[in-house]
């Protein structure tokens, strides 16, 4: 019996990988077998993209044995992988915006050293994927003019076309729309039936209960669980990935809301190609009351907080705040914290603090002009320091040493850092952006207390999160987007997971 | 049209030739390290330190050839040099290339100066030592026969040294070997997403170097062009910013070969106008300032640049050392 | 070569890192000396007695060492703006246009007034002359490094024709302008100090030595001392973060530009107002591109800034001391060693960081 069985398509045996003082992958092992789809979940930095990068030959794992078909592999490069028959599409793409789709598809599989006759063959093998699979695309095309749909349709044909036994997709629904997502999903299932084996990395479970035959759990960089799909459910590998009961019903004592602080009519506006990100988006805040947005990411919401906090002008809409109509003057981040409207940005590394400043610095980044700091166009370290030390303490960031690089705080103290600096000059309106992303357990729990007690104190809350629960456990209303429209409101307390994933879907009220 | 007029055109057209060939090999070079995303703002160091080993080298040895080859060897070095701080290093490009351009005109005049005692210039070459013109076939035939063209022929198409004619011939190879090769594919994405490269199983660091010892090569013929065809002999800053002026040309080309090609025959002209209108009374206009046709590359690149007429677009990945992300 | 930062303590980055590229490109240096033909350490013996034996050498070390200060300033301010100034050159060119057109109409304005506002007129100039690269960076995109070199030429044709057309002297071949008014010239230093009983031998160190000092003190203070610095500092380090600060990056690299282009016209004010007396073609001389490796050396820091500058003048001076002896080694060794430090100190700065580490390292194990 045992010599019939074939080897497992992959087997990672102990695997273990450091970045410095971090442990991205600790004694890691995985076992996927031949024609299934596997699921790997995990939280954002429980180490599931670094062992893929491992798996493709991205980085070199420290210890520990790849297996490919049962043969012991050294995988050092990218080159490695695609020769062992391994093809992963990224989350971020790999592709070459200025190239055709041809090219990109040959780029690195040119078959000699001039190209003609690689490209003949390019075609003839895009040709025969698209019969096979459906995939049907234009080899001509830009790669840059494609929709984001086209282009990971592009990226899962490089690995078909070098002939791929083991895909692996990381996080490949997070930039589509629901439409796409089925259709890459009824993908998997053909390339299964092919024989072909699939690695699914997300960290949605609605996806992991629907597609994967097995399912395997990381935290913290060590795996936690195998199991089989049909044997789990949701909540336990909530469970599994977290590491405890997920507890999100946080104590949120009932509140009528005050009058509204914050409106917005038919805000519309678009990105730099001209698309239109947001469109028509009316919405009120009232003081005491939070707002979630629900939302895949990607669907405006980015859009939205930025076209409020006034780091992008709208093409068309309105907004007051306090009733009066802010001017193009007004909507200025520096005039709007003025007026009490303060900003917790979804990127704290890339927009919220310059990581290069120490804790101090960055304690005072957008009040730089507050007089406290010190005298007409000067500034003074030591009251910067004396701020940033009383701050440091309120809102337990550790270590609480304000002249420390702001790069060597942990995320969760990063966000604290920000945390304090947007809420203790008493906000009228705080925008909130992810306010839990890649901060742990123990910090969100602080995170989620505060919001409530600025709710308590009168302040009027946009919560902007990917993180359904969040939005659930925290929002008084929730609106959904897609497609950067509103599909609909909910009350807290009516909402229900199934019935907003129907409108983030774009499945509106008025359709359904 | 008169004949006086048609060898006047013919003059000019041949010292555009004669200009341009320095600034078609460093807008070459140019080219190949920047479609590859390693920004050369080294060319003119390239060039210049080329132009003294290959005079240093034509004067020894009496051989104009032995002279090509150590200008591209010397030029290759510098060029690894940029090569190890901008890829193994990662360091700052721009860095990189100022230090270049530093270490060659100092070492350049250090070195003459201590070997030949000129102040940094080295003994004129005689002979083999240089490379003479060479005329193609039928130049005379064409020049007694058929007016116009066979003087244009005579005149601008031939006569010129064997450098030349290789300058002309890279443009050909460049553009041939980047659109229609392996390697010209690969230098073409790894310049736009080496990450992309990396994934698909190629060295970005090896395709790098590739790019930037051809630029280092292709600097060495230009230089050597300079010291060892078009003047006999080293002389210090002899580039005279002709290597930024090729920066100029890629850029005004939109990093395409055929069109850089076009840019520095164009910035040739100008200079062979310049040159003739020295010191020339026109009509109305007085004496020529000669000084706004040779400032024109560069404003004209800087109105390019600000894109009020078209638009350069740099390869997207260019000055950016390729780090993998965690 | 892993992509890690490499951590190093504080004074271990400020000052060991630099002076390990430092010591580098000296031994660069004494190779091509040895290359030559020459004794390396007779060399820098003698270089080091021209430029620091006498009171002479010292004032010559300093009039140099103020030259590398303006540049060096100039650089290192757009560096923090994350802007890479190389226009120094051509921004001092103008500046120096600016001076002499400044000079000739200064006739009538009262003899205390002259100077300032000649000086005025040189960081205008300056200042000018980078605010175009600023400006097409902030509100058209083009890449400052470009545009500055490209400014640098036409600075340098722009100067060949205004002193043969427009203000060049009359009647004289050489391309210079007359003699500026003895109002508007600045004040040699053993001519100020004389009245204090302080006797210095003539050299061509004058009163912008101390306006190199102010300048130095004046960014140390805009860098970390006010908002504006700040706002600076922000964009450099994240252009993203200063636009959800409010702070505009346009109008910062704009801003940053200016007052870069303005230090750089001090290279004009020592050079033309305070040792010349006139505008020369070339005056400039390279002191703008020796510039971008004292402030790379001075890790952008005036105080690092101030002591790259004196090293560079301590070579200058000493350098053409040295030639006078040994003719072989020219002054071109001096931009020789910028060259070699600007790779050192600047690009290959993550070569030089692991080596202290391991330096570090291996000192801690032993």
């Amino acid at each position: 019996m045992a010599s019939q069985a074939p080897p497992p398509a992959i087997e990672l045996v102990g695997i273990s990988k450091r970045f410095g003082a971090v442990a991205a992958n600790r004694d890691v092992s995985l076992v996927v077998a031949r024609g299934s789809i596997h699921g790997i979940v995990g939280e954002n930095g429980a180490g599931k993209s670094t062992l893929m990068s491992i798996l493709y030959g991205f980085y070199e794992a420290d210890s520990g044995e790849i297996r490919i078909a049962g043969v012991p592999r050294r995988i050092r490069a990218s080159a490695d992988a695609i020769a062992a028959g391994i093809g992963m599409v990224h989350q971020h793409f790999m592709l070459v915006e200025t190239l055709s789709v041809a090219e990109n598809v040959l780029l690195g599989a040119e078959g000699g050293p001039r190209l003609k006759g690689g490209l003949a063959q390019v075609r003839a093998g895009l040709a025969r994927l698209s019969r096979d699979y459906g995939l049907a695309i234009d080899p001509d095309a830009i790669v840059g003019d494609l929709s984001v749909g086209l282009q990971q349709r592009v990226e899962i044909l490089k690995a078909l076309y070098r002939g791929a036994e083991i895909l692996i997709l990381d996080e490949p629904t997070a930039v589509l729309t629901p439409a796409e997502a089925d259709q890459l999903f009824a993908l998997l299932r053909a390339l299964k039936a092919q024989g072909k084996t699939v690695i699914l990395i997300t960290h949605k479970l609605r996806e992991i209960m629907d597609v994967t035959d097995r399912v395997s759990v990381m935290r913290r960089g060590e795996m936690v669980a195998h199991v089989a799909t049909s044997e789990t459910s949701p909540p336990a590998l909530a469970e599994a990935m977290v590491g405890r009961r997920v507890l999100l019903r946080v104590e949120k004592p009932p509140r009528e809301p005050g009058p509204p602080v914050l409106e917005a009519v038919g805000l519309s506006c678009r990105d730099a190609r001209g698309t239109e990100v947001l469109l028509d988006v009316s919405l009120t805040l009232h003081a005491g009351e939070i707002v979630g947005v629900a939302g895949v990411a990607g669907n405006g919401q980015s859009e939205l907080l930025e076209v409020l906090a006034g780091l992008i002008q709208p093409s068309r809409g309105v907004i007051r705040l306090d009733g009066r109509i802010l001017t193009v003057a007004d909507r200025h981040p520096a005039r709007l914290r003025e007026r009490g409207l303060m900003h917790i940005p979804e990127d704290r590394q890339r927009s919220g603090l310059v990581t290069a400043f120490s804790g101090a610095e960055n304690a005072i980044l957008g009040y730089q002009h507050d007089p406290v700091f010190g005298m007409g166009p000067f500034l003074s370290p030591a009251r910067i320091e004396a701020h940033a030390r009383e701050a440091f303490a309120a809102y337990d960031v550790r270590p609480p040493d304000p002249a420390l690089k702001t790069a060597k705080f942990s995320g969760g103290n990063q966000q604290k850092i920000v945390l304090a600096r947007e809420i203790e000059r008493e906000p009228r309106v705080l925008l909130v952006g992810q306010p839990t992303r890649g901060v742990d357990i123990g910090a969100i729990e602080f995170i989620h207390r505060r919001l409530l007690a600025l709710r308590e104190a009168g302040v009027a809350i946009l919560l902007v999160s990917v993180e359904l629960e969040e939005v659930m456990a925290l929002s008084d209303r929730i609106l959904a987007m897609c497609g950067g429209r509103i599909t609909g409101e909910r009350a807290a307390d009516a909402a229900d997971e199934r019935d907003l994933g129907l409108l983030m879907a774009g499945v509106t009220d008025e359709a359904a | 049209m008169t004949m006086d007029l048609l060898q006047l055109i013919a003059l000019v057209l041949d010292s555009t030739i004669r200009l341009s060939i320095p600034l078609i090999c460093a807008a070459m070079a140019g080219l190949w390290s920047e479609k590859a995303g390693v920004v050369d703002i080294g060319l003119e160091g390239k060039m210049l330190i080329a132009a003294f080993a290959s005079a240093v080298a034509a004067f020894v040895t009496g051989s104009a050839w032995v002279g090509l080859s150590a200008g591209i060897l010397a030029s290759l070095v510098l060029a690894l040099v940029h090569g190890f701080a901008a890829i193994t290093w990662r360091g700052n490009q721009i860095v990189s290339g100022v230090a270049i351009n530093m270490l060659a005109a100092g070492l350049a005049v250090i070195l003459g100066n201590a070997w030949y005692g000129q102040g940094g210039r080295t003994p004129s070459l005689e002979g083999a030592a240089r490379f003479g013109d060479i005329t193609l076939p039928f130049a005379g035939w064409m020049r007694e026969n058929l007016q116009g063209l066979g003087l244009i022929y005579h005149e601008v198409v031939s006569g010129h040294a064997a450098p030349a004619y290789l300058a002309f011939f890279c443009v050909l190879v460049t553009a041939l070997v980047l659109k229609r090769t392996r390697f010209g594919l690969r230098i073409r994405a790894v310049g736009e997403n080496p990450a992309a490269v990396d994934t698909a199983g190629i060295s970005v660091t090896r395709l790098r170097y590739g790019a930037v010892a051809i630029s280092g090569v292709l600097c060495g013929i230009g230089g050597t062009y300079l010291a060892v065809a078009q003047s006999a002999g080293f002389l210090p800053h002899m580039t005279a910013g002709r290597g930024f002026i090729a920066l100029a040309a890629v850029i005004f080309a939109n990093w395409r070969p055929w069109p850089a090609l076009g840019a520095c025959l164009l910035f040739g002209l100008l200079e062979a106008i310049a040159i003739r209108l020295q010191g020339v009374t026109l009509p109305g206009i007085g004496l020529v300032p000669v000084e706004a046709i040779q400032a024109l590359p560069f404003i004209i690149t800087i109105v390019l640049l600000a894109g009020f007429i078209g638009k350069a677009t740099p390869p997207r990945a260019s000055g950016l050392p390729y780090v993998k992300e965690r | 070569m892993s992509a890690a930062p490499i951590d190093l303590p504080r004074w271990a980055d400020v000052a060991l890192v630099p002076l390990v590229s430092v010591a580098a490109a000296l031994l660069v240096a004494g190779l091509v000396v040895v290359g030559i033909g020459e004794n390396p350490l007779e060399a820098t013996a003698l270089l080091l007695r021209g430029a620091l034996g006498s009171a002479e050498g010292i004032g010559f070390t300093l009039y140099y060492a103020t030259n590398f200060i303006f540049t060096g300033l100039a650089v290192a301010v757009a560096f923090h703006a994350g802007l890479f100034n190389i226009g120094g050159e051509g921004q001092a060119t103008v500046a120096g246009i600016c001076a002499a057109v400044a000079c000739t109409a200064l006739g009538s304005v009262p003899g205390f007034l002259a100077a300032p506002l000649a000086i005025l007129a040189a960081a205008a100039g300056g200042a000018l002359w980078a605010f175009i690269p600023g400006w097409l960076q902030a509100k058209r995109g083009s890449h400052v490094v470009i545009t500055t070199i490209m400014l640098n030429f036409v600075a340098a044709t722009l100067i060949v024709y205004l002193l043969r057309e427009v203000i060049g002297k009359p009647g004289s071949m050489q391309p210079e302008t007359p003699d500026f008014p003895t109002s508007a010239v600045l004040t040699p230093m053993h001519r100020l100090l004389a009245p204090l009983g302080i006797n210095l031998p003539a050299t061509p160190l004058n009163t912008s030595f101390l306006l190199a000092l102010a300048a130095l003190f004046a960014v140390w203070l805009l860098i970390w001392r006010t908002r504006l610095g700040y706002a600076i500092r922000t964009v450099g380090a994240n252009p993203r973060a200063a636009a959800y600060a409010g702070i505009s990056p346009a109008a910062v690299t704009m801003i940053a530009m200016t007052i870069s282009g303005a230090l750089a016209g001090g290279l004009a004010v020592n050079e033309a107002l305070g040792v010349q007396h006139r505008l020369v073609l070339d005056f400039t001389a390279g002191y703008g591109f020796v510039g971008i490796a004292v402030a790379l050396m001075g890790r952008g820091h005036p105080v690092g800034v101030g002591l790259a500058a004196l090293l560079f003048g301590v070579l200058y001076q000493g350098g053409a001391e040295l030639s006078f002896d040994k003719p072989t080694i020219t002054r071109d060794m001096v931009v020789v060693i910028g060259g070699v430090l600007i790779l050192f100190a600047g690009a290959l700065d993550g070569l030089f960081r692991r080596l202290v580490a391991s330096m570090l390292a291996t000192g801690r194990t032993a």
